[in-house]
């Protein structure tokens, strides 16, 4: 398969980052109230990752190791900005239903978490394929996730009612916040049949990578992250806390 | 007073940062497993936050916002998401440097928590919120205070509740993660119930 037809299959159905690898789940929970917060979200994302991965892949022989994640963060900064503004002029309303959220693609791990392990090591040409896959298969996620909470707690598809004529009660509660826990529950529980049933057919999917399977070994962010030192610490924990006991 | 006391009982319950604005959902998830290392993530990001608050207020003040520069046409603010977030990545590496200097057993209890908490993006959006709901700097402390000791409610409850929930019998599918986030829906149905109070 040519390589960058590969990475694009990579990103949104192999490692899809919601998915499979769970990543970037502050926003896959915040802005799914509706399927359009959550296409306008991804895309906003796919841009944003798309600029990064061809700019931290160019500057890549450029960029001392040791400086490497602030430099990272000053780029993904700035192109965050950007699209701020630009939606800010050109699209009002999905601005503001995002609100807080946008700037917050700074801190999204997909992004820092393919730089470091994708970008920082390939050339531009599949760099910028990586980010349309990933940024792609996080849109899917977020969109599907939408539709889901947005067809159970408001009856509606984009926005155009569809339940609602039939005779159905949306369940508000999915739409607010505790429907995103919910939702996200059954996804996940979902995705554990999926997982095992990959691996009885001996293709195993990719393990979750993030803050959500407390992996840190394998998750792009390892180099600045609080989580990580706790990891490491939890069996040194276990010893203290058993200690009493005998 | 009332303003500062409605901003803080409004940021740390009834619009808890975690169960009804999911920022910090990855510490939330990934560090709750005991409730000593939650209670220790917990302090150290109420730590993180209420500096961080108070040194990115300033900064936006006094030189983002400046007065003087924007009368002079040069209006700095579009640089707060950079700014931000640098200036929070340099600040926990020098809070963990002064600590390790001058408070050692302080430094103890919190450095495994410390490194970095940049990630976290409770703090850089208690930073940009303080800007867009216009805080003062006192307000924008008592609101980066509040917010992060409504992360610490929430990360010791849930480490509480999963330490319970090791000995129950769960469905396989939902051993792991999918139950964790069911008992987060049904601690943030919880808190909703405070939603009233203000």
């Amino acid at each position: 398969m040519n390589k960058n037809v590969e990475r694009l299959y990579n990103g949104i159905i192999k490692e899809n980052p919601t998915f499979v690898l769970m990543l970037g789940m502050c926003p896959t929970l915040a802005v799914t109230s509706s399927a359009i917060n959550g296409l306008g979200m991804g895309l906003s994302t796919t841009v944003v990752l798309i600029c990064s991965n061809l700019l931290i892949s160019l500057f890549r022989k450029v960029i001392p190791d040791k400086v490497r994640m602030p430099a990272y963060i000053v780029i993904v900064a700035s192109l965050v900005t950007v699209v701020e503004f630009l939606m800010k002029a050109y699209l009002q309303s999905l601005s503001n239903a995002l609100g807080v959220y946008i700037p917050l693609i700074v801190v999204n791990c997909i992004i820092l978490g393919r730089a470091e392990s994708y970008a920082s090591k390939n050339p531009p040409i599949p760099s910028i394929f990586d980010g349309i896959g990933m940024g792609l298969g996080f849109t899917c996620g977020l969109t599907i996730i939408g539709l889901i909470r947005e067809i159970l707690g408001a009856g509606t598809i984009f926005d155009q009612p569809v339940l609602v004529n039939i005779g159905f009660t949306p369940i508000t509660i999915f739409i607010m916040a505790p429907g995103a826990f919910l939702v996200l529950a059954f996804l996940v529980a979902g995705m554990n049949i999926v997982r095992k049933k990959m691996e009885n057919r001996g293709t195993p999917l990719a393990k979750p990578s993030g803050c959500i399977s407390g992996d840190c070994a394998n998750c792009g962010m390892s180099a600045s992250c609080t989580g990580k030192a706790v990891a490491v610490e939890e069996p040194k924990a276990d010893v203290t806390a058993e200690k009493p006991q005998n | 007073m009332k303003e500062l006391i409605l901003i803080a009982v409004g940021s740390a319950i009834v619009n808890n940062v975690v169960l009804s604005q999911f920022l910090g959902i990855c510490p939330f998830l990934g560090v709750s497993k005991k409730v000593n290392t939650a209670a220790g993530m917990g302090g150290a990001v109420i730590f993180v936050i209420t500096i961080s608050s108070f040194i990115t207020g300033l900064i936006y003040k006094y030189i983002l916002n400046n007065p003087f520069l924007i009368s002079k046409g040069i209006d700095l603010t579009y640089l707060k998401t950079i700014v931000f977030i640098l200036v929070i990545a340099s600040l926990v590496q020098f809070v963990e440097m002064f600590l390790k200097k001058s408070m050692p057993s302080l430094y103890d209890s919190l450095c495994v928590y410390l490194p970095l908490i940049t990630t976290n993006c409770a703090v850089l959006g208690v930073a940009l919120n303080c800007v867009t709901y216009d805080y003062n700097i006192l307000e924008g402390v008592v609101y980066g205070f509040a917010t992060a000791a409504g992360f610490f409610i929430a990360i010791v409850l849930m480490a509480g509740i999963r330490e319970k929930i090791e000995y129950n019998d769960i469905p396989r599918t939902f051993q792991g993660t999918a139950i964790v986030l069911v008992t987060a829906c049904l601690m943030s149905i919880a808190f909703m119930g405070f939603s009233g109070m203000i």
